[in-house]
């Protein structure tokens, strides 16, 4: 992890962002958003990289990093799934279809599948209550589960990995 | 029934500028540019709009402690951190009509001198936040925002900012410290935001859907939404129905709708012909209702004040005779402690303590002195921390344990 670095691309739109802010600081966060997408996840590493692109101290914005659950502070699969256990998501059967995920990619939450591709947790509220039971995959939701789409949904996440999509 | 939100939701290329404009949208900015901001001030006063994000504080007068001249920028923040447990009507207008969130903001800004305003969107909706962006970027092509908004001498710049999972942040202090790149601590108040906010600027945060609602009023006048609701409630409100119904989704009905209408029209009644049990009528930090005092509960802040609970977010949960009190309560308190942001100690304390305990009741290893401590809990929390999570959390506690006790008893030994 020693070549913690922006490609050029990064470095583009973390210029552009700094430019939305009437203060650097008010980026901060949307720079770790960046910086994950980049990194994968906020290591200490990262946070010393993006303290020093800034000019605050890494304890500084791992102070900020750690307040924030979807920033993540130890590697995540390629694909996290993060499924709702709050009330509504609840009522209607999130248990069920985690039983089911589990068993699929036979491990528990936080940890990653041996191909790296998979990880889950669990969150608070989706706000998408109307679709319950719903689970967030990186930047897409998935919504309305059962128990029996669970097996579909990692066989398509898996498929599009193949195809080289992230 | 009038409806000022979702009147082209179910379009799909309503989220296009170009069809957004060509339905009428816009069309209120113009007629506010015209205007004097101060007009538009007195029209939303006289509107009676209050805010949709669960508080329900009148929008005119929130707007009407910005203090003209201070001699700094004044910033006006969205908070679309949509995050309250039964809450998703702001995703909703967002996803799909995210110009009319556009034009409210634009009309906003106008109205209190605005240059520079943010969208605070909860980072899991990142992909609703694409959505909002080509809508922004569309509206900058097409000169709605920009250095002249409609080509008048107004400028105004108008940005998405993620939060990143924290459901306090939807409390406007905390989210006012996030948006400055800090962790999202609440802030001690006065100074209320509208004085000393976003980097110490007078601010006004408002809810997406408060927002949305000003193009129909800049349009019809604030005193036609005046006289839609009631005496004290006025206008419409998004309810988002979820739980046990037939039909979930997000309703837009008058303030004043008979409540047990509204669950067996629009919700399409209980789920499998089951009974009611109960409603969460305003999100998960409000007061639970027995089926027996939703019988004759309008959908108005007074009515469902009156009835014992909160019209809060509209985060409308319905509860059918096979949920269990007590593990229902457990998942709320469970959130609640997992969102307590730590700095004060009677919530951070009193939100672990009460979700551990309720845990153990669950497990069938609770002990009937348990619900005499967790109200006790309660009393400690209440009214003794900076920000209203706590209360949150109070309020399903004592409103769960008063009005199903023996649910709790009949799970506890001695």
């Amino acid at each position: 992890m020693s070549d913690i670095k922006f490609s050029d691309d990064a470095m583009k739109r973390y210029d552009q962002t700094l430019k939305r802010y009437p203060e650097k600081r008010a980026a901060l966060i949307q720079i770790l958003i960046l910086a994950q997408k980049e990194f994968g996840w906020i290591s200490e590493e990262v946070a010393d990289y993006v303290g020093g692109l800034m000019g605050y101290s890494p304890a500084d914005v791992m102070s900020v990093a750690s307040f924030y659950t979807m920033l993540h502070r130890k590697p995540v699969g390629k694909y996290h799934l993060d499924i709702c256990r709050t009330l509504s998501c609840w009522l209607l059967g999130t248990y069920p279809c985690v039983d089911e995920m589990k068993r699929i990619l036979g491990v528990d939450k936080e940890e990653i599948t041996g191909d790296g591709m998979f990880s889950w947790n669990f969150t608070e509220c989706l706000g998408s209550c109307g679709t319950a039971p719903t689970m967030q995959v990186n930047d897409r939701f998935f919504e309305s589960l059962k128990p029996e789409k669970m097996g579909d949904i990692i066989e398509q996440l898996r498929s599009e990995a193949a195809e080289g999509k992230k | 029934m009038t409806k000022m939100h979702l009147v082209n939701i179910d379009k799909p290329d309503q989220i296009t500028f170009t069809k957004y404009r060509e339905r009428g949208g816009y069309k209120a900015l113009e007629k506010a540019l015209a205007m004097q901001p101060l007009a538009i001030q007195e029209e939303v006063k006289v509107s009676g709009l209050r805010g949709r994000g669960g508080a329900g504080f009148p929008t005119g007068m929130k707007w009407s402690f910005v203090p003209r001249n201070s001699g700094k920028p004044t910033y006006l923040l969205c908070n679309a951190d949509e995050s309250e447990p039964g809450t998703f009507k702001d995703r909703k207008l967002m996803e799909y009509d995210p110009h009319l969130l556009i034009e409210g903001m634009a009309i906003a800004s106008y109205a209190l001198e605005c240059h520079l305003a943010y969208i605070y969107i909860r980072g899991e909706f990142e992909f609703v936040g694409k959505i909002v962006q080509k809508a922004l970027d569309e509206a900058y092509d097409a000169g709605v925002l920009g250095a002249s908004v409609m080509g008048k001498d107004y400028a105004l710049d108008l940005h998405i900012h993620y939060g990143q999972g924290a459901y306090i942040c939807g409390e406007e202090t905390s989210l006012i410290e996030s948006l400055e790149g800090y962790r999202g601590y609440p802030r001690i108040k006065p100074p209320f935001p509208a004085v000393s906010g976003f980097l110490a600027s007078p601010t006004v945060v408002n809810n997406v859907e408060t927002l949305t609602a000003l193009p129909w009023i800049i349009t019809h006048g604030g005193a036609a939404h005046a006289a839609l609701g009631t005496e004290k409630s006025k206008g419409t409100k998004l309810f988002s129905a979820s739980g046990h119904i037939n039909k979930p989704g997000v309703y837009e009905v008058e303030m004043g709708y008979a409540m047990m209408d509204f669950i067996n029209n629009e919700c399409g009644g209980v789920l499998n012909g089951n009974k009611l049990k109960a409603v969460i009528p305003g999100g998960s930090s409000v007061p639970v209702m027995t089926a027996e005092e939703c019988e004759n509960t309008l959908l108005d802040y007074e009515s469902i004040l009156k009835a014992g609970s909160m019209l809060g977010s509209g985060g409308f949960v319905v509860l059918d005779d096979t949920t269990s009190m007590p593990h229902t309560l457990s998942n709320i308190a469970d959130f609640y402690a997992h969102e307590s942001c730590g700095q004060c100690t009677p919530c951070r304390e009193g939100t672990g303590w009460a979700a551990k305990i309720l845990r153990k009741m669950i497990a069938g290893k609770g002990k009937k002195s348990d619900i005499d401590l967790l109200l006790r809990i309660a009393d400690m929390m209440e009214g003794k921390t900076i920000c209203p999570l706590a209360d949150a959390d109070v309020m399903p506690i004592r409103s769960f344990l008063t009005k199903f006790r023996s649910e709790f008893e009949a799970l506890c030994k001695e």
